[in-house]
């Protein structure tokens, strides 16, 4: 596309990439990409009674399983839920793709998602992610995780981080309303959600969305509570909108008394110094 | 790839498929929205692949209250039985590495429900049409040889203009170069297009030549088109646009609203 002062700009679309078709694949490409598409798939590594498990042919009982993505979302149940000793760290599912890095003062344990279990009620497990799946990668992941739990009778609760930027809505938000939660659910969940549902035309994305399109396609109750932020990073504020969902794990599992503000603080990763711009 | 979401699997025979290429402007997709919203078309399955990117959201054609909190998924297919036609929506974009999959799933399902056609929506970039495809109608259309067998009338009647081959390497009189097709901006259908030729399957490919921008206008020009050949809606009286019912996820295509401080 010609501008008026001459020079050429090559356009976009919003919908399509330009891909040359007539490309022909040599050996040598073919096989760096069956490579990289290897290196890509999702890993999921449970301990020994679970693989055993699964390996004779039987799925993991499950009656709810919550899943946290995001920092905030991951911190809020650890500080609410797994901080009590109640838990076993039972597996966790391994992702390479463009964006992981070893991320300094982290294990890759931390990085990766990891599953927990109840020790008391080995039906309820707990799944944070805070690792960035990618777009086909998604898919991949949330078939593998279901294709290991039974289906029969399993609730679904996702929580998720999300940017207010995302948010679409006809009267402008001022900064005071954010951070606030909104759900979907599919059509199998009968309970009720413990929010507003997501109003048109906003759309949910990423590893929520691909649970939720698992979830209805299969007729499991599942439902996804965004939480909508002005802030980046991990935030006590943020974290402490996700309270309302405590009376769906409550429910299911005996809590603990809710933390103090100066707990939720110690989960707010402190100076992860990659930029002082805004300082 | 399909599942059902009825108790028993929906019966396609001899039905009608329309769908859209995810294309410049999606206005394949766009035009698609506006009849299952007009037709109050019935969702019965969803096309489950891994090769779109995942989205979730609410009904997008929710008309009341009632029925407004019903999960969507990226791609979907509904049906107006009375009128022997179904839809297939696509609501998410096709992961770059798997768009030959893609074609290869929707060729297979549409050889295996028994559709008597296939129309493709799709569009293609204006920037790269050439001198002759400036003037006159921005629409084009394409047909695969099966097709055109049973329709030749019908296309004959409709008077629309076929989708030019461009040469190779224009401005080179090379013998070799034989002109090909080439849809730029058009997603998968040109390889869509190619794939049922080889199938033997009979598609039609009505496509649009237009820039990203607000395509709802566009939208328009390319369900109307269709209507013309399909007949969908009859009311020849009324202002052609004004027959189409917007769906309510039309909305802030743009983004939020302006902030009042602003100003």
């Amino acid at each position: 596309m010609a501008t008026f002062f001459g020079e050429v700009l090559s356009v976009y679309s919003r919908a399509v990439e330009e891909e040359d078709e007539d490309f022909v694949e040599n050996e040598e490409d073919e096989e760096i990409r069956r490579e990289l598409e290897k290196k890509r798939e999702v890993n999921l590594l449970w301990n020994p009674e679970i693989s055993q498990l699964l390996a004779s042919g039987n799925k993991l009982q499950c009656s709810d399983f919550f899943l946290a993505v995001g920092h905030n979302a991951a911190s809020f149940l650890s500080a609410y839920v797994l901080s009590s000793s109640n838990w076993d760290a039972v597996g966790r599912a391994s992702v390479w793709n463009e964006r992981s890095r070893a991320v300094a003062g982290q294990s890759s344990e931390e990085s990766a998602c990891v599953f927990y279990r109840h020790k008391d009620i080995p039906s309820v497990l707990i799944c944070r992610v805070t690792c960035y799946i990618a777009e086909d990668q998604l898919f991949q992941w949330t078939e593998k995780v279901f294709d290991c739990v039974q289906h029969r009778g399993l609730n679904v609760t996702v929580l998720s981080d999300s940017s207010v930027a995302d948010y679409k809505t006809e009267n402008y938000l001022s900064s005071s309303s954010a951070p606030f939660l909104r759900s979907l659910h599919t059509a199998a969940f009968s309970d009720q959600p413990v929010c507003q549902s997501l109003e048109q035309p906003n759309i949910v994305t990423g590893l929520p969305a691909a649970v939720l399109n698992h979830c209805q396609v299969h007729c499991i109750a599942a439902a996804v509570y965004q939480c909508y932020s002005d802030v980046i990073g991990p935030d006590s504020v943020t974290m402490e909108t996700y309270m309302p969902v405590l009376t769906k794990l409550g429910k299911v599992m005996q809590l603990d008394q809710p933390p103090t503000t100066d707990v939720l603080r110690k989960f707010v990763r402190t100076t992860d110094i990659q930029s002082n711009l805004y300082i | 790839m399909f599942v059902s979401s009825q108790d028993s699997p929906p019966v396609f025979k001899d039905f009608t498929l329309v769908m859209p290429a995810v294309s410049v402007g999606n206005v394949g997709q766009l035009a698609v929205d506006l009849i299952v919203s007009t037709l109050n078309m019935r969702r019965v399955g969803y096309m489950h692949t891994d090769c779109l990117i995942p989205m979730a959201g609410n009904n997008p054609y929710s008309s009341c209250k009632e029925d407004a909190e019903e999960l969507h998924t990226p791609a979907e297919v509904y049906t107006a039985a009375e009128m022997k036609l179904a839809v297939l929506q696509i609501r998410a974009p096709i992961i770059q590495t798997r768009t030959k999959r893609f074609r290869q799933q929707l060729v297979s399902w549409i050889k295996a429900s028994g559709f008597s056609r296939t129309m493709v929506l799709s569009s293609s970039h204006a920037y790269q049409r050439d001198d002759l495809q400036l003037q006159g109608s921005p629409l084009r259309f394409l047909v695969t040889p099966s097709l055109l067998g049973v329709s030749a009338d019908a296309l004959k009647e409709l008077g629309w203009r076929e989708m030019e081959r461009t040469p190779a390497f224009p401005g080179l009189t090379d013998a070799e170069a034989e002109p090909r097709l080439c849809i730029p901006g058009g997603g998968i259908t040109k390889g869509l297009y190619s794939d049922s030729c080889a199938e033997d399957l009979r598609l039609a490919v009505l496509l649009l030549f237009c820039s990203e921008g607000d395509n709802i206008p566009d939208a328009f020009a390319l369900v109307n088109h269709l209507n013309d050949w399909l007949h969908l809606l009859d009311n020849q009286d009324q202002e052609p646009n004004s027959r189409w019912k917007i769906p309510t996820s039309w909305s802030l295509l743009f983004g939020s609203g302006i902030p009042p401080a602003l100003f």
